[in-house]
């Protein structure tokens, strides 16, 4: 492998120097400018949130914005009960979400026959590429008359049917990384667990999962983002009142919806506080990220 | 967006006693009615090489650029009445707008009056029976606080309310929220217990549209005034405004500017 990649410069060096180095140098310009360009999004992103969000911070205030109740453009810009509706909604994905989708990715890595492997895994890429307004609208006749039915109250657009939509729409994203985490582990793992005595059920939970933990936590940390930045599918299903929700069965309006749905008509101080809506979310994800980052690099070594 | 409109004019100022005298037509007011007049204006400039300039400053501001002469041509979404205005200036209504108030097919209720729907939409009355129909919770569907729709609905029921000198929807927090029409529609469809309010063109066999004050929603009933839940768009113009003004409302009531009015879901006046 390294003689290999070692012989490969040096003959090209061989036949043209000064060509090389163009060739070298274009490569190495490319390579920076296709990094560049997540970052310089995000930063512009950001610089554009910050820019736009501002005056309404700095016109409602930090507290009465981050922690008031109400939202009543243009007088009260309150978005804690959407704080609270994105929160519950994502943690609840989670919570039903990620046990599903870490079993599945368990059977298709180790349990699964191959015949039967090769139906749920086509099924589950398959999952990843449906729109997710189709998924509102599978939420929409579906699950929300369901849950009319299940808990008999007048309207199922509620938390519960945002939660139940958000877990089937992480499924595929933690499924396929921790199935290619569990896939990537040296076989000597599972070889030694097994020639210890320990039963197959055993290594799968003992030896390989843990093994495995870094790239399913990340696995976790892209479910969550999904289901936090999740806008169509949730507008549709969640009722999105502002009022605080005061429990799973009531509707309630996320961040992404909030944003989504009044920023075509928007205008002045209350276009401002939906960019500023934006910065909050943005806070969320860097929170994330930074607690996957460090869990990470704790149980790194 | 603001700044480019204004960037805009204010060349368009500046260049207009230069090349073309007169040539720019000016039309400000209700922000409701710049969404249709925008698409005729675009029209209308392409068939004419006429230049349209239109602004959405709201309907008070639009009567106001009118009178004033501020703008050749005042956009209102209301009914403005003969003291607003001064003597010379004209008033034309070029389409009306209509809000239907809807509910599943399945509710018995035929007719509601203006108040028993302000009542349900504050939150006050939360059960059919209370407004004779069957004993079932009612479930209230409304538009985003930016909906012209949902304006034009708190305006005449008015659903409005103050707080810290800014009038805000007193539309009750728990309704759900639909974004558009087609949304409030498919809820309203599916759930039994719903009411929601869309525009008038877009009711079908899906739902129902209740009367209200005893007067079905029909577009006969809108023109004639007799129902209540629907707004004109009014013109206002000064009687001696350029011809180019009166050549741009002309082709508004003409056919093809009506279709165009039908086009954008609104009543024609022909």
């Amino acid at each position: 492998m390294n003689i290999g990649n070692k012989s490969i410069p040096q003959t090209a060096q061989s036949i043209s120097t000064k060509k090389q180095d163009w060739v070298g140098m274009f490569f190495h310009f490319l390579f920076i400018c296709s990094a560049l360009v997540g970052v310089i999004s995000l930063a512009t992103i950001a610089w554009f949130l910050f820019s736009e969000g501002l005056p309404a911070f700095r016109q409602a205030g930090v507290i009465d914005l981050v922690f008031g109740n109400e939202w009543l453009p243009p007088a009260l810009f309150g978005i804690f009960p959407m704080i609270v509706a994105s929160l519950a909604s994502t943690i609840g994905a989670v919570v039903i979400g990620v046990p599903i989708a870490l079993l599945t990715a368990v059977f298709l890595a180790e349990l699964a026959p191959q015949w039967l492997a090769n139906i749920v895994r086509p099924a589950v890429e398959l999952l990843a590429g449906i729109p997710s307004v189709v998924y509102g609208f599978f939420g929409l006749v579906i699950i929300v008359p369901a849950i009319e039915v299940i808990f008999n109250i007048p309207a199922g657009n509620t938390v519960l049917a945002g939660i139940i939509v958000l877990a089937i729409m992480i499924l595929p994203t933690v499924i396929t990384i921790s199935e290619t985490s569990l896939r990537a582990l040296p076989p000597v793992y599972k070889e030694g667990a097994l020639a210890l005595g320990a039963s197959h059920i055993y290594s799968i939970f003992k030896v390989l999962i843990p093994a495995a933990k870094s790239g399913i936590l990340t696995a976790i940390a892209l479910g969550i983002a999904r289901a936090l930045g999740e806008t169509m599918a949730i507008i549709m299903v969640m009722g999105n009142a502002p009022a605080m929700p005061g429990s799973l069965l009531e509707p309630a309006r996320t961040l992404t919806a909030n944003i989504a749905m009044e920023m075509s008509y928007a205008t002045g101080i209350h276009a401002s506080a939906l960019y500023a809506t934006g910065i909050v979310l943005l806070v969320f994800i860097v929170i994330l990220n930074a607690a996957i980052l460090y869990i990470n690099k704790k149980r790194a070594y | 967006m603001k700044k480019v409109i204004g960037l805009v004019a204010a060349i368009g100022l500046m260049a207009s006693p230069l090349t073309f005298a007169n040539t720019t037509i000016t039309v400000s007011g209700s922000t409701s009615v710049t969404n249709v007049m925008e698409v005729l204006a675009e029209t209308y400039s392409k068939e004419t090489g006429i230049d349209v300039e239109v602004q959405g400053t709201g309907s008070s501001a639009g009567v106001r650029a009118a009178k004033d002469g501020t703008s050749m041509i005042g956009m209102a979404s209301r009914e403005v009445t003969r003291k607003e205005v001064t003597a010379d200036t004209e008033m034309i209504v070029m389409a009306r707008d209509g809000i239907a108030v809807t509910v599943n097919n399945s509710n018995t209720i035929k007719s509601l009056t203006k108040d028993q729907i302000a009542k349900i939409y504050r939150g006050e009355t939360k059960n059919w029976k209370e407004v004779g129909g069957e004993s079932k919770p009612i479930v209230v569907i409304t538009r985003d606080t930016a909906s012209g729709t949902r304006g034009a609905f708190e305006d005449i029921l008015k659903l409005k309310r103050k707080i810290n000198g800014m009038k805000v929807s007193s539309i009750t927090p728990t309704a759900q929220v639909g974004n558009g029409n087609g949304m409030v529609k498919t809820i309203v469809a599916n759930n039994d217990f719903a009411v929601g309010y869309i525009s008038l063109g877009s009711v079908d066999n899906s739902l129902r549209a209740v009367a209200v004050e005893g007067v079905e929603a029909t577009d006969a009933n809108i023109v004639a005034g007799d129902y209540k839940i629907a707004r004109p768009f009014v013109l206002l113009v000064k009687k001696d405004v350029a011809q180019e003004a009166r050549d741009f409302i002309a082709y508004i009531l003409s056919d093809a500017g009506q279709s165009i009015v039908v086009s954008q879901g609104y009543i024609p006046v022909k």
